[in-house]
C-alpha cells in the first residue's frame, strides 16, 4: 500500500494528472495494483478492453463523487463511503454490459461485481480524490483508467494472439499455426504478466541509467567548463 | 439449486478450481504475505475464518434480498455485511482473545479488501448452493487458500537461495512461480467430478 501514497496532491498540471496513469505511474506494470480481474479475464483481447473500460468508468465516475464530498465526510468513516459509492458504480456497470451483450456478461462472469474490490479504485479514491478538486480527481481517474485499460489489452492481445491465433477474433496466423492453449489457462496469465513485467523492469532500468550518464556527463561538462575557465591551472 | 455433493464442492473449490491459482482471487495477500511460513499459515486461518462467517451471513442476505424482490442491492448489501463481518470478527477475538488478536494483528482489517472473501459470496449465489453446500464452499475455498500459500512460501524460501537475474528480481519471478505453481494444479482437473 504504500506505493499509493507517493502520488498524493501537489501542484502539478492537469495534463500531467492525465498523462502519469498512461506511463509513469501505469497501474498494473509500475503499481501492479489490481490484479485479480488482470489476470482472470484477459484470455481475450475483447474480454480485456470491455473488463477495461468497465473499470475505467467506475474509476472515473467514483473519483469524481469521492472529491466532491471530500469535506462532508467524516475521517472514521470514509473508506466504507467510498466502498458504497464504487460498489453503486459498479452495480450499474453491471446491468449496462448485461443489457449491452449478454454474451460478454458471461464470458465476465463475478469478475465485473468484483470491481469493488479492485484495489486500484479504493487506491486512488483514498490517495487522490479525497484530497483533490473534482476536475483534478476526474482526469486522475480517466488517466489511471486508459492505463489500466492499455496494459489489459497489452496482456489480453498477447495471450489471445499467442494462445488462440487471433486478435480481437480476426484470425492473424495462418490454419496450420499449432496454438499454444496454455496461454488461454490460468497459469499463462501468470506467465504473460512475469514476461511484461520483466519487459518493463528493463526499460525502467535503460531510463534511469540513460538519466544516470546524462546527469553525469553534465557535472563532468561543468567541471571542464569551469577548469578551462579558472586561467593559471594549465601548465 | 445445486445438487452436487458435499465431498465434490470441498474437493473443486481446494483443489481443481483453486481461488487463488485458477480464479486469480486474493492474490494480493498471495503475493505480499508470502514470505514467512508463520504469517502464511496464519493468514490462511484468519482468511478461512472471515469466509466461513461472511458465507454463511451472505447467504441469510441473499435469502433476504430475494424476499423483498430487490437482487440488484446484492453487491452493496454484500459488502458491507463482509467489511462489518470483519470488524465484528476482529472486537469478538480482541474481547475474548487477546493473544490470538495479537498473532494475526494486521492481516484482519485487511481481509475487507480481499477479492476471494466477495468472490466467494458470488460464486456461491451464482451456483444456487443451499446453507450447507456454502459452509463446505467456504471451508473447501478457505483450505485451498492456505495450501496456495504454504505451497508458495516453500518455493520463495527456494528462491532466496537461487541466483535470479536483477532484471527478474520482485514481482517478475514470483509471478513466474506462480504460473508453475498453477500449472501443477491443472493436474487436479477431473478429480471431483
Amino acid at each position: 500500500m504504500s506505493k499509493l501514497i507517493t502520488s498524493g496532491s501537489g501542484d502539478t498540471s492537469a495534463t500531467d494528472e492525465f498523462i502519469k496513469g498512461l506511463w509513469r505511474e501505469n497501474p498494473i506494470f509500475v503499481q501492479v495494483l489490481g490484479m485479480c480481474p488482470t489476470l482472470a479475464v484477459t484470455n481475450s483481447a475483447n474480454n480485456a478492453l470491455v473488463m477495461g473500460l468497465a473499470t475505467a468508468f467506475v474509476l472515473t465516475l467514483s473519483n469524481s463523487i469521492v472529491s466532491l464530498i471530500r469535506h462532508r465526510v467524516p475521517k472514521q468513516v470514509r473508506i466504507a463511503t467510498y466502498i458504497m459509492i464504487i460498489a453503486t458504480f459498479v452495480t450499474v456497470v453491471d446491468y449496462l454490459i448485461q443489457a449491452i451483450s449478454l454474451d460478454m456478461h458471461k464470458a465476465l462472469g463475478a469478475f465485473v461485481p468484483l470491481i469493488v474490490v479492485n484495489c486500484l479504485i479504493l487506491g486512488r479514491a483514498e490517495a487522490f480524490a479525497s484530497k483533490n478538486p473534482m476536475g483534478k480527481s476526474l482526469l486522475d481517474g480517466l488517466g489511471m483508467g486508459l492505463g489500466f485499460t492499455i496494459a489489459l489489452l497489452c496482456l489480453g492481445i498477447t495471450r489471445e494472439l499467442i494462445g488462440n491465433g487471433s486478435i480481437f477474433g480476426w484470425a492473424v496466423f495462418a490454419d496450420s499455426y499449432q496454438q499454444w492453449v496454455i496461454m488461454l489457462l490460468p497459469s499463462g496469465g501468470f506467465f504473460t504478466l512475469g514476461l511484461w513485467l520483466i519487459v518493463f523492469n528493463r526499460l525502467k532500468r535503460k531510463t534511469s541509467t540513460i538519466t544516470i550518464i546524462k546527469a553525469k556527463a553534465k557535472t563532468n561538462a561543468k567541471t571542464i567548463v569551469k577548469s578551462n575557465a579558472t586561467p593559471g591551472t594549465t601548465p | 439449486m445445486n445438487d452436487a455433493t458435499l465431498w465434490s464442492i470441498f474437493i473443486n473449490a481446494s483443489l481443481i478450481n483453486n481461488f487463488v491459482l485458477a480464479y486469480f482471487l486474493g492474490i494480493c495477500p498471495f503475493l505480499g504475505v508470502s514470505g514467512k511460513l508463520a504469517t502464511a499459515t496464519r493468514m490462511g486461518a484468519s482468511v478461512t475464518f472471515v469466509m466461513l462467517i461472511a458465507s454463511m451471513s451472505t447467504y441469510g442476505i441473499h435469502a433476504l434480498l430475494l424476499m423483498i424482490n430487490a437482487p440488484y442491492l446484492n453487491l452493496i448489501a454484500y459488502i458491507v455485511v463482509i467489511a462489518a463481518t470483519v470488524q465484528i470478527v476482529e472486537m469478538f477475538i480482541k474481547k475474548t482473545s487477546p493473544l490470538l488478536f495479537r498473532t494475526l494483528g494486521i492481516f484482519l482489517p485487511l481481509i475487507t479488501t480481499n477479492c476471494a472473501i466477495l468472490g466467494l459470496a458470488l460464486f456461491q449465489t451464482n451456483r444456487g448452493y443451499n446453507f450447507i453446500q456454502c459452509i463446505v464452499y467456504a471451508l473447501g475455498a478457505g483450505a485451498g487458500f492456505t495450501l496456495a500459500l504454504v505451497l508458495m512460501v516453500g518455493l520463495r524460501e527456494k528462491l532466496e537461495l537461487a541466483n535470479v537475474p536483477d532484471t527478474f528480481k520482485g514481482t517478475a519471478v514470483t509471478l513466474m512461480l506462480a504460473g508453475i505453481l498453477s500449472l501443477v494444479f491443472m493436474g487436479f482437473a477431473g478429480l471431483g467430478s
